[in-house]
């Protein structure tokens, strides 16, 4: 974990007071949102215990009903990392399921056949709007709007209404469940743990990864160095649309279904994730695993809302906005802390 | 020889002015819809009302126009507003669920009391924005998103999750009603936009405006108060965001908190980009803004009229968007026009590469990293 928090230690170690080197350490937003996923899942527990709140199964279904989310946070930690934004995670995330459900349902191809095409397309449509950016240098804000629009409009040329998947063979992977002894995961969890392992193996200890925290720094100073920031550029858009693909398969799976309004809106579900999990949205600063526990911290929130069964689901939305706005504040007092 | 070089060169300044690209896109829309219906021109009378295809895009634009507007005053300072989708959801729902309330919804005060009340909450969104962006330095893309994304939730509260129908005369009269033969909400958009000029142009408030986009702090440092006029921008955007929510309420009779005002930033910001306005600060057209807005109301409007799908409205937005970006990326320009073509319309382009090389965190503050040179 702190193959990447080089530069800090070296000024830190002159820091003399131990609080203030504890303010100062970029580690500090993740653990935050550690201990508040802990604190959270602790009152969950106190009240809800005689509701089966404290089951593993609990804990293991935060995986399996937001493991569409964490891949596609995954995606946009990246793109954060790097600087970027991308708002066309939740409609590359619907058409992804859209296009899955029409090749296997109205076309009639094996699922093990539309799997890589979905991922081809999504990957495809990442590095084009990577690409865009980089070689125009028009705002990734405005380039990945256009793929909102565009992703969002092939959707509704597929299919205006939703299709459902009948497919055994999607049925039987929806289903599948892998047993831990004290519960169980189903595939799309699995998948979803394997991508962050892979994206934090990447960030951390590869080249690219490097890179990816080299642009978002400061991408002056990256490209002075000789850095290739474009080409790194592009590969983090292109992550970005790979992940969405592969959450948008994941969903699939999870709702078995194509639905030309699925998962509307999700792009900020991830950026929020991104961002309680102590990612800095300048870029540069933050861990992959902040984004697990921001996925984590907005699942509890649903499910602690599950169990109270008298309020209803746009307490949600306030308690993610209310989230997101303390993160960023505590974000903003780190940061200028860091600056003096 | 001269005749032709002086023709040229008023050419050149025609071609140049800052609203030709966008007036020439309205144009050219609104003469595609001809040959699939004859009279899209004409205006007709009818039970005292204006009828016709342009006042119609009108009509139904007024909203986009509102909150087109103040969004544009906001990118002028170098930030950007999502969360007025949310406040227009807001605003609808707390003034139609005051009116529901009463006992009699036709009552005049209780309907200007349901819009003060919602125009206040506008406002102290926008405060609020203002305030994380201003204050406590934040970038506004994020800062916003936090009432982009609870807003909504707000407003589901508000209306319990349900929508709210209203029935009651004079509210209808703001987005469905009629004036002097016209819409009557296109009386509130002129005004708004006649007060938005006159301030932003008149007077020295949109040189101030622009000063912030340009560099905040060089223009706090030669004595503007550029948080203050951050704070006001952000509130007037909410403001503009607060009228087209009781537009687009009263024009349905009813506060929907999950779909009012859905994906209005996004058609709000893409009007901006069409008029001109460029995304990094400092500069800004409302002039443009407005055609901007039109030009996104008339795509829509001509879909409908020329038969193709509906559907494709989302594509074909995505690639209007995609051709005017490229259009206005200087680089594009240089690559695909030449070197020559990209040097001669340096001046047209002038706008947005001027505000590039500003102070980097000014600019990064606009957007993530694209002042790259």
């Amino acid at each position: 974990m702190s193959a990447t928090t080089q530069s800090p230690t070296a000024s830190e170690s002159r820091t003399p007071s131990g609080a203030a080197r504890l303010l100062g350490d970029r580690r500090l937003p993740v653990a935050v949102t550690a201990l508040l996923f802990l604190l959270m899942y602790g009152v969950g527990l106190s009240r809800y215990q005689n509701y089966g709140f404290g089951e593993p199964q609990v804990f293991l279904n935060l995986f399996i009903d937001n493991g569409y989310l964490l891949v596609a946070a995954v995606g946009v930690t990246f793109v954060i990392l790097s600087g970027g934004i991308d708002l066309s995670v939740g409609s590359m995330i619907g058409f992804t399921t859209m296009f899955t459900a029409w090749l296997v349902e109205r076309q009639g191809l094996p699922l093990l056949l539309v799997i890589p095409m979905a991922l081809g397309v999504g990957a495809l449509g990442g590095f084009l709007m990577g690409y865009v950016i980089h070689n125009f240098e028009i705002q990734p804000f405005i380039v990945t709007l256009a793929g909102l629009f565009l992703f969002r409009g092939l959707c509704l040329v597929i299919s205006k209404e939703s299709i459902s998947i009948s497919d055994s063979s999607v049925s039987s992977m929806a289903q599948a469940q892998v047993s831990l002894g004290m519960g169980f995961l189903s595939i799309g969890a699995i998948v979803s743990l394997v991508v962050l392992a892979v994206a934090f193996y990447v960030l951390h200890y590869t080249r690219f990864g490097r890179r990816v925290y080299a642009i978002g720094g400061n991408e002056q100073s990256a490209m002075l160095m000789g850095l290739p920031q474009g080409g790194t550029k592009i590969a983090v858009y292109t992550v970005s649309g790979f992940c969405s693909a592969l959450a948008g398969l994941l969903f699939t799976l999870y709702i078995q279904s194509g639905d030309p309004l699925h998962a509307t809106g999700m792009e900020l579900d991830a950026i929020a994730a991104v961002v309680i999990g102590g990612t800095l949205l300048t870029g540069g600063s933050g861990y992959v695993l902040g984004t697990l526990f921001g996925v984590l911290v907005l699942g509890l929130i649903k499910s602690i809302i599950q169990f109270e069964g008298t309020l209803s689901s746009w307490w949600t939305k306030i308690a993610t906005g209310v989230l997101l706005c303390a993160f960023i504040l505590v974000q903003r007092f780190m940061t200028t802390r860091k600056k003096t | 020889m001269t005749t032709s070089s002086t023709t040229s060169s008023r050419w050149r300044a025609l071609t140049h002015h800052h609203l030709f690209w966008p007036v020439a896109v309205l144009v050219l829309l609104l003469l595609v819809n001809v040959p699939f219906t004859p009279d899209f021109f004409s205006i007709k009378m009818a039970d005292g009302h204006l009828y016709g295809s342009l006042v119609s895009i009108v009509l139904f634009g007024s909203p986009l126009i509102l909150v087109a507007v103040g969004m544009t005053l906001v990118i002028a300072t170098g930030g950007i507003d999502l969360s007025v989708g949310a406040v227009v959801a807001i605003t609808g729902a707390l003034a139609c669920s005051y009116i529901s309330d009463q006992s009699d919804q036709g009552a005049l005060a209780g309907v200007l009391l349901a819009m003060g009340l919602g125009l206040l909450a506008a406002v102290v969104c926008g405060l609020w924005n203002g305030f994380l962006v201003a204050r406590m330095g934040i970038q506004p893309i994020i800062a916003t998103l936090i009432i982009m994304v609870a807003g909504r939730g707000v407003a589901q509260l508000i209306t319990d999750g349900q929508i709210i129908t209203i029935n009651s005369e004079p509210y209808k009269l703001i987005g469905g009603g009629y004036w002097l033969t016209l819409p009557f909400s296109i009386f509130v958009v002129a005004a708004v936009v006649a007060v938005t000029v006159v301030l932003t142009r008149r007077t020295a408030l949109g040189l101030l405006v622009e000063a912030v986009g340009g560099n905040a702090e060089a223009s706090r440092l030669v004595g503007i108060r550029s948080r203050r006029i951050k704070i006001m921008v952000y509130a007037f955007c909410a403001l503009c965001a607060g009228i087209a929510g009781l537009m687009i309420s009263s024009n349905t009779s009813a506060a929907d908190g999950n779909n009012a005002g859905l994906w209005i930033e996004l058609d709000a910001i893409l009007a901006v980009v069409i008029g001109g306005t460029s995304l990094l600060g400092g500069r800004f057209s409302v002039g443009g803004t407005v055609v901007g807005a039109l030009v996104i109301q008339t795509l829509t409007t001509t879909i409908y009229t020329i038969g193709v799908p509906t559907q494709t409205n989302l594509v074909f937005k995505a690639a209007v968007v995609i051709v005017v970006c490229l259009l206005q990326s200087p680089k594009f320009r240089a690559k695909v026009f030449g070197a020559r073509f990209g040097a001669g319309s340096g001046a047209k382009g002038s706008g947005k590469p001027a505000a590039a090389p500003a102070d980097p965190t000014a600019a990064s503050e606009a957007a993530p990293k694209m002042e790259v040179s």
